[in-house]
C-alpha cells in the first residue's frame, strides 16, 4: 500500500486560517526543531506575529536519554522574549506519542510561566502516549506504526513530507 | 592499539586526555556546549539531563575554581553530586587509590571527575571501574587537563570563529602545565596554523617542537601578530631547584604587560586559565583591560563541562 502524503505548503496555509483569528499582541509562536521550526518561521511571516519567533531544542528533556544518550546535533533554544503571561503556540511538524510536546512544555516552564501553551502541528499521526493535544491540525493521517514521518525542506526552501523506514 | 576513553561502539566513554580524539568529538562537544551556554543564562539554569545520577568529585589535589564548576556544572544538569576531598581523608590512612575508588563505586557512582597529582591516575580508574562509569580527568600531573583545553578552545572559537587562520602564543611555564599541553593537543587538532610558546629555556619542556609548536625565549618577538594569548600561571609549588631567579625578574622579561601586548594584533585576545598571579605573569591593566576574556573563560567553562558530562552519561 503507498500512502499518498499531503502537500505541507497547503497544510500550511490551513494552518494560518485557523491562527489568525486567534492571533493578539501576546501571541508568541516557539518552534520545535527541526521540522517545527521550519513552519514556525512560515506561520510567524504568515501572521506577522509582532514578538519574535521562538526556537527550542528539547534535547535536554527527552525522557528516552538513558536509552539513546545525547542527540548528535543540538541546537541552541532561544525564547527571545518574555514568557510570563504570554499566550505560547507551540509548532511541530508531526504530532505523534506527545512526548515531544512533554519535553517542550517542561523545558518553557524553565523560563517563566506562560498564560496559556497550545500547539500547532502540521500532521496528527495518532498513536498517542500521554494526554496531549493539538488545537491546530492541519491534517489527521495514519501512518504504519514502523514507519517514522517527518518534514523535509529543499534548497529551495520548499517543504515536503516524507517516510523514513 | 584500543583508546582507553571510547567504547566498544567507538564513542566517548571517559575523558582523560585531548590527545587521540578525533576533531568530530571536541567540535560536537564545543558544539553542544553553546546550547548549554543558553541554558546557563536563563531564570531556570538546570536541565533534567542527569537527574538520578551520582557524580562523585574526587580531588586528590587542591583545587577550588575546577572542582566549583563541575559541580555546577553537574548540579544544573540535576546530578547529585558528592564532593570527596581525598587528600585530607581516607589516602592519608592508607587507602589505595583503586580501593577508595572501589567503595564509592558501590555507593552506586555514575561519574568519577578525578584530579590527582600523579600523571596517568585518571587512565588507571577508568581502567579499573566497571563499563558502566564514566571518569572525567580533571587534571592528573603534568599530563593533561582535557576540559579546561576544550573551554579555551571554546573560547579561542567564540571569539575568532575559525582556527585556521589563527596565531595562538602561549606563555610563560609551559613546562608544568597540563593546561598548556591539552591546549596545543586540541589546538592542532583543529588545525591552527600557528601555535607558539614563548617562556624561558628552563620553563620549556625538551623537544616541545615535536608537538608541531614554534619556541621563542623572547615574549617581544614571540607575541608578534598572535590573534590569542595565554597566559599560563607560574607554578611555582611545582618548581624543585633553582628554575627561575625570582618572580619580579620572570616579570620584567615575561609578564604581559599592556606595552608587550601592543605587539600582538590590535584585536588579540588575552586568556588565563587561574588563578591569576598579578605582578608574575600578568599585569593587572592587563589582566582587568579590554582584551581580556578571563573571565568570559570561567562561564564558558562550566557549559563546556556541562556538554562532556551529558554526551558521556549518555553513551
Amino acid at each position: 500500500m503507498t500512502l499518498v502524503l499531503p502537500d505541507p505548503e497547503a497544510l500550511c496555509a490551513g494552518l494560518v486560517q485557523q491562527l489568525k483569528p486567534r492571533v493578539t499582541a501576546d501571541t508568541a509562536l516557539v518552534g520545535i526543531h527541526t521540522g517545527g521550526v521550519w513552519l514556525a518561521e512560515r506561520l510567524h511571516t504568515a501572521l506577522d506575529i509582532a514578538l519574535p519567533l521562538g526556537l527550542l531544542d528539547i534535547s535536554f528533556y527527552r525522557d528516552d536519554f538513558d536509552k539513546t544518550g545525547l542527540h548528535p546535533q543540538i541546537k541552541p533554544t532561544q525564547i527571545p522574549f518574555e514568557v510570563d503571561g504570554r499566550h505560547i503556540v507551540l509548532v511541530d511538524d508531526v504530532l505523534y506519542t506527545g512526548r515531544t510536546v512533554r519535553g517542550a512544555m517542561n523545558e518553557l516552564f524553565d523560563y517563566g510561566r506562560p498564560a496559556s501553551i497550545s500547539l500547532a502541528v502540521l500532521i496528527d499521526r495518532g498513536g498517542r502516549e500521554l494526554p496531549v493535544a493539538a488545537q491546530y491540525v492541519g491534517a489527521q493521517l495514519e501512518v504504519p506504526t514502523d514507519r517514522m514521518l517527518v518534514l523535509d525542506r529543499d534548497e529551495n526552501g520548499k517543504l515536503r513530507l516524507k517516510l523514513d523506514a | 592499539m584500543r583508546n582507553p576513553q571510547l567504547n566498544d561502539k567507538g564513542e566517548l566513554q571517559h575523558l582523560l586526555s585531548i590527545e587521540g580524539l578525533p576533531r568530530e568529538t571536541l567540535t560536537h562537544i564545543l558544539d553542544t556546549a553553546t546550547s548549554f551556554v543558553g541554558v546557563t543564562a536563563r531564570e531556570v539554569k538546570k536541565v533534567p539531563l542527569l537527574r538520578g545520577k551520582s557524580v562523585f568529585n574526587l580531588f586528590f589535589e587542591a583545587s577550588t575554581r575546577t572542582r566549583t564548576t563541575f559541580e555546577i556544572a553537574a548540579k544544573r544538569l540535576s546530578a547529585d553530586v558528592i564532593n570527596l576531598n581525598i587528600a585530607v581523608s581516607s589516602h592519608t590512612k592508607g587507602e589505595t587509590l583503586l580501593d577508595t575508588v572501589d567503595n564509592l563505586s558501590a555507593m552506586h557512582a555514575d561519574m568519577f571527575v578525578v584530579r590527582h597529582a600523579q600523571s596517568g591516575a585518571a587512565h588507571l580508574i577508568a581502567s579499573h571501574v566497571a563499563s558502566h562509569l564514566h571518569v572525567i580527568n580533571a587534571g592528573d600531573g603534568r599530563h593533561a587537563h582535557p576540559t579546561q583545553g576544550l573551554l579555551d578552545l571554546y573560547t579561542i572559537r567564540h571569539y575568532k570563529k575559525d582556527f585556521t587562520k589563527l596565531s595562538v602564543a602561549i606563555v610563560g611555564d609551559v613546562l608544568h602545565s597540563r593546561v598548556a599541553r591539552s591546549l596545543i593537543h586540541a589546538l592542532t587538532l583543529m588545525g591552527t596554523p600557528d601555535l607558539r610558546v614563548i617562556g624561558p629555556m628552563t620553563l620549556i619542556p625538551a623537544g616541545v617542537e615535536k608537538l608541531g609548536v614554534k619556541v621563542f625565549h623572547n615574549l617581544e618577538q614571540g607575541l608578534r601578530d598572535v590573534d590569542v594569548v595565554v597566559m599560563l600561571r607560574l607554578q611555582s609549588e611545582r618548581m624543585r631547584g633553582a628554575l627561575l631567579p625570582s618572580a619580579q625578574e620572570f616579570f620584567k622579561y615575561y609578564g604581559l604587560t599592556t606595552e608587550k601586548l601592543a605587539l600582538a594584533k590590535p584585536d588579540a585576545i588575552v586568556m588565563h586559565p587561574g588563578p591569576m598571579n598579578r605582578g608574575v605573569e600578568i599585569d593587572s591593566a592587563v589582566a582587568d583591560g579590554s582584551q581580556a576574556v578571563i573571565l568570559p573563560q570561567v562561564t564558558f567553562g562550566i557549559a563546556v563541562r556541562m556538554a562532556v558530562m551529558s554526551i558521556l552519561a549518555g553513551n
